[in-house]
């Protein structure tokens, strides 16, 4: 028996561009930028001063009963937001289904954000510098005086997972991955698995994070990784440039409604369009650098391609190369650029540069876990409207980068197939195949 | 990677003596909390720089307690295979490194205080309190650069799999005690989808550090204690007088394999992975801090289970529940093997392993596992402690005892609602 066709019937994001699917599809096809100073603690004297946040965001107007979410993080905000849109597009508001064990949740949820003030404040008031270590009893008597038990619990990476469970009375399989920048990538990809296997009828997927607090920006400050830019924000990230200085923070979350088209068909609902491919690979290379041949990433994109029948080689019936889009990792770090256009060259070798390959990075930030659910939501616009978002900020061309960026200005393209590729910190490798839906 | 040492030898013998690790945690003074004890992997049973090579030792800087105890377990799950990976540094690999896959369930890794409060500590206003804008300035490059690798939960399989050259599919599990074996099931899958012929599966986590048993305090899972009390009888799993666990560390990575490359490759099988479920559960607080009551969700992963190795449960001859002598989580537990054993219920032994190791978390159900496959090949029960009755369910204490055993079902659900549920068979 052949595996079942996975249609995508509902998509949702909450992002530093917007609360709903057409008003940011419109503004990242106007090449629009969500960068501004950081606003959620005081990041003047930072390295990096600002990050492409979520603004003006009420998950109450999102959910059926905000009570029951009323601990909720910022993380598990965004993934009801996202989610309650993906679920009414699918229209799974109207038609439940009928037996809950049958849908399923395979997020790529990143951990909730910190109690700053009072960690921060318990850690201090319990230093001994002389000992230069806290002083256990210390500490406890001071976080038991300030912490709030449910602000410590929904800091655990599976809460986003229980409160989608809670809205959507979902009891099928559930489970939560966190590989860093590729999360929410290997999540739908794992959840298109689970539905090809017949192991759920409905999955929800997709990822949901935020890292823009104390540690988070300090961690990827250590690291360097981020764009200490001195200019305006909306200039700081730049995909692709050979001026590229690092990756900007964004925050959000994208979530889609994936389920058996025999099940969507069923019950009358919309494909929006095919997932036809996932490939998975490592680099087990080093904890710091990618591999600089792009090994891992190229068997990602090649294992995605297998699985659905392309030969990257091979032009399709029209003279076109057989993907007409790719949505890049594209951080806007010197080393992921490079090497991820190196990965796609050795990919799909001569055809590479007439594959339009642009970041959307480079306008809503970098979002983290949550990266690769809005990208590839920009995939299933793509194809829908025959339009493909550019790369914003990519003046000055990197004579090692040679491929089509659709530099600044989106362009009209009849788009039939995409390839969304992430890669995580850690070595994860994560590409999916996404296809007009055709009966 | 138990308590009880390195090594699967360490965990078995010291369960089948009916042992306990838990003991007054020694990194802190946990006298500020409801109970000071907890179960430590002890210094001088492991060391991570020797289960790495030689040339990965300047690795172990960046690697947390969490990292340390996956990358302990995984050599000794490749070493138990017979596997020669890139880890020997010499001879011929024995697996092509893109077949090669690696799930491990991770916690929420937390921050070594020290290390983190002597940097914020050079970012104070005059009044004591932290500083933004010093800490933007300067207290930051307090900080090593790589510091908040340590505590990526992915970074354990970042380190596993750099060390044994996994170039396969790679996943990190995150949903609490759950985590490890819904890993399991991962890499079954991916075998069985034919993506990898063999996987490092599994998963650990350290909770006894000072977020974490501030977490598990939070959660209600926490014995209270009064001074002068045993340690080692603290855990009562499925007792009257259960009241409570205490957090541990460890972590059980276990190298699951094809059939047919294994027995390529001439390994010795040492158990089967027959069947995997899972599920969520209705949780009517959304955390699930509260479980539900009558199981169903546990319910509902262990069926998946049965039907997937093809089997009723009229197979299994023992239970590895999670049983972390937390009255309420015991009981959903208790209600769930009701509902699946029926009058069986009540003869069907179960392994309880909290009394010993306590909560390992994300370690905790790849550590049952290996047990599992263990109790499989000696066809033997670990003893049980400190349960004196166990109202209708075969779980009070007892010593180790020969039995027959085809099949073992291992259950865990979460904080979260997450459920996962494997049987284990015996390969004769």
């Amino acid at each position: 028996m052949s595996a079942p066709r996975i249609v995508v019937t509902g998509t949702g994001w909450i992002t530093p561009l917007g609360h709903d699917i057409e008003s940011v599809w419109k503004r990242l096809l106007a090449a629009e930028s969500g960068m501004a100073p950081i606003t959620r603690f005081d990041a003047r004297t930072f390295p990096t001063t600002f990050a492409a946040e979520v603004r003006d965001y009420d998950v109450s107007r999102f959910v059926k009963d905000a009570r029951v979410h009323a601990t909720a993080g910022l993380n598990s905000q965004f993934a009801l937001g996202a989610a309650s849109q993906a679920w009414r597009q699918a229209g799974l508001d109207r038609t439940p289904p009928r037996d809950p064990r049958r849908v399923g949740l395979y997020l790529g949820a990143g951990e909730g954000v910190l109690d700053t003030a009072n960690y921060v404040g318990s850690n201090l008031a319990a230093w001994d510098p002389a000992a230069g270590a806290v002083d256990g009893r210390r500490w406890a008597e001071a976080a038991l005086a300030r912490m709030a038990p449910a602000r410590e619990i929904e800091q655990e990476p599976n809460m986003p997972l229980a409160h989608l469970a809670r809205e959507f009375n979902a009891r099928g399989p559930a489970y939560n991955c966190l590989t860093a920048c590729a999360a929410s990538t290997q999540a739908i990809g794992e959840a298109f698995s689970i539905l090809r296997r017949g192991d759920a009828d409905v999955m929800v997927a997709g990822g949901t994070h935020t890292m823009i607090h104390l540690l988070g920006v300090t961690g990827f400050n250590r690291l360097t990784a981020l764009s200490e830019f001195k200019g305006d924000p909306t200039e700081a990230s730049r995909p692709f440039s050979l001026d590229r200085g690092g990756f900007v923070m964004g925050e959000g979350s994208g979530m889609i409604v994936l389920e058996t088209l025999e099940h969507a068909a069923a019950r009358g609902a919309t494909p929006l369009c095919e997932v036809v491919g996932y490939g998975s690979s490592c680099d087990a290379y080093r904890i710091t650098d990618i591999q600089p041949e792009g090994r891992g990433a190229a068997v990602a994109m090649e294992a995605a391609l297998r699985q659905a029948g392309i030969d990257p080689h091979a032009r399709d019936a029209q003279g076109r190369p057989p993907i007409q889009y790719i949505s890049a990792h594209g951080t806007g770090t010197k080393e992921n650029d490079s090497i991820e256009t190196r990965a796609v060259k050795r990919v799909f070798g001569e055809l590479a540069r007439e594959i339009p390959m642009s970041s959307i990075k480079s306008m809503m930030g970098h979002l983290i876990a949550a990266a690769g659910s809005v990208e590839f939501i920009t995939c299933v616009l793509a194809i829908r409207d025959g339009m493909v978002p550019p790369t914003r900020n990519l003046r000055v061309p990197d004579p090692e980068l040679d491929l089509d960026y659709v530099p600044n200005a989106a362009r009209r393209l009849p788009v039939d197939v995409c390839v969304s590729n992430n890669f995580g910190f850690g070595g994860q490798n994560d590409s999916l195949v996404v296809r007009r839906f055709t009966a | 990677m138990t308590p009880f040492g390195q090594g699967i030898d360490a965990a078995w013998s010291a369960l089948c003596e009916g042992r306990s690790a838990v003991a007054p945690c020694r990194t802190f003074d946990f006298g500020g909390f409801p109970t000071p004890f907890v179960a430590q992997v002890p210094d001088e049973l492991f060391d991570v720089k020797n289960v790495v090579p030689k040339s990965y030792r300047k690795a172990t800087k960046v690697m947390s307690r969490d990292i340390e105890l996956a990358v302990g377990a995984a050599f000794e799950a490749v070493r138990e295979a017979g596997l020669v990976t890139k880890a020997h540094e010499q001879g011929s690999v024995t697996i092509p490194p893109g077949r090669f896959g690696c799930h491990v369930g991770a916690g929420l890794i937390a921050a070594e205080e020290n290390e983190l409060t002597s940097a914020l500590s050079t970012a104070r206003s005059a009044d004591g309190s932290f500083d933004f804008g010093a800490w933007g300035t300067e207290g930051m490059k307090n900080l090593t650069p790589l510091w908040m690798l340590k505590y990526l939960p992915n970074m354990l399989a970042c380190h596993v799999t750099i060390v044994h050259d996994c170039q396969g599919p790679s996943n990190t599990i995150t949903c609490g005690e759950a985590s490890s074996l819904l890993s399991l099931g991962e890499s079954m899958r991916v075998i069985g989808r034919g993506d990898a012929d063999a996987c490092i599966s599994g998963g650990a986590e350290s909770k006894t550090n000072l977020m974490g048993m501030m977490r598990q305090h939070y959660a209600r899972r926490l014995a209270a204690t009064v001074p002068g009390e045993d340690p080692a009888a603290v855990v009562r799993p499925f007792a009257a007088d259960a009241k409570g666990c205490v957090p541990g560390e460890g972590g059980g990575l276990l190298v699951l394999e094809a059939m047919e490359t294994a027995a390529a490759r001439g390994a010795t099988a040492l158990a089967e992975l027959a069947g995997f479920g899972a599920s969520q559960s209705f949780c009517a607080d959304t955390l699930g801090v509260e479980p539900e009551a009558d199981g169903q969700g546990i319910v509902d992963a262990i069926e998946a289970a049965l039907a997937d190795a093809g089997m009723d449960a009229g197979g299994i001859d023992a239970i590895i529940p999670f049983g972390t002598g937390v009255p309420m989580l015991d009981a959903a537990e208790r209600a769930a093997i009701a509902k699946v054993f029926g009058a069986r219920a009540a003869k069907v032994p179960l392994i309880t392993l909290c009394p010993g190791i306590g909560n390992c978390g994300a370690g905790a159900g790849a550590i049952a596992a290996s047990v599992a496959v263990r109790a499989l090949r000696e066809q033997r029960l670990p003893a049980r402690i400190n349960c004196a009755d166990a109202g209708g369910l075969d779980a009070a204490c007892a010593p180790s005892r020969d039995a027959t055993l085809r099949a073992v079902l291992v259950f865990t659900p979460s904080l979260g609602g997450q459920n996962a549920a494997a049987v284990i068979r015996s390969i004769a």
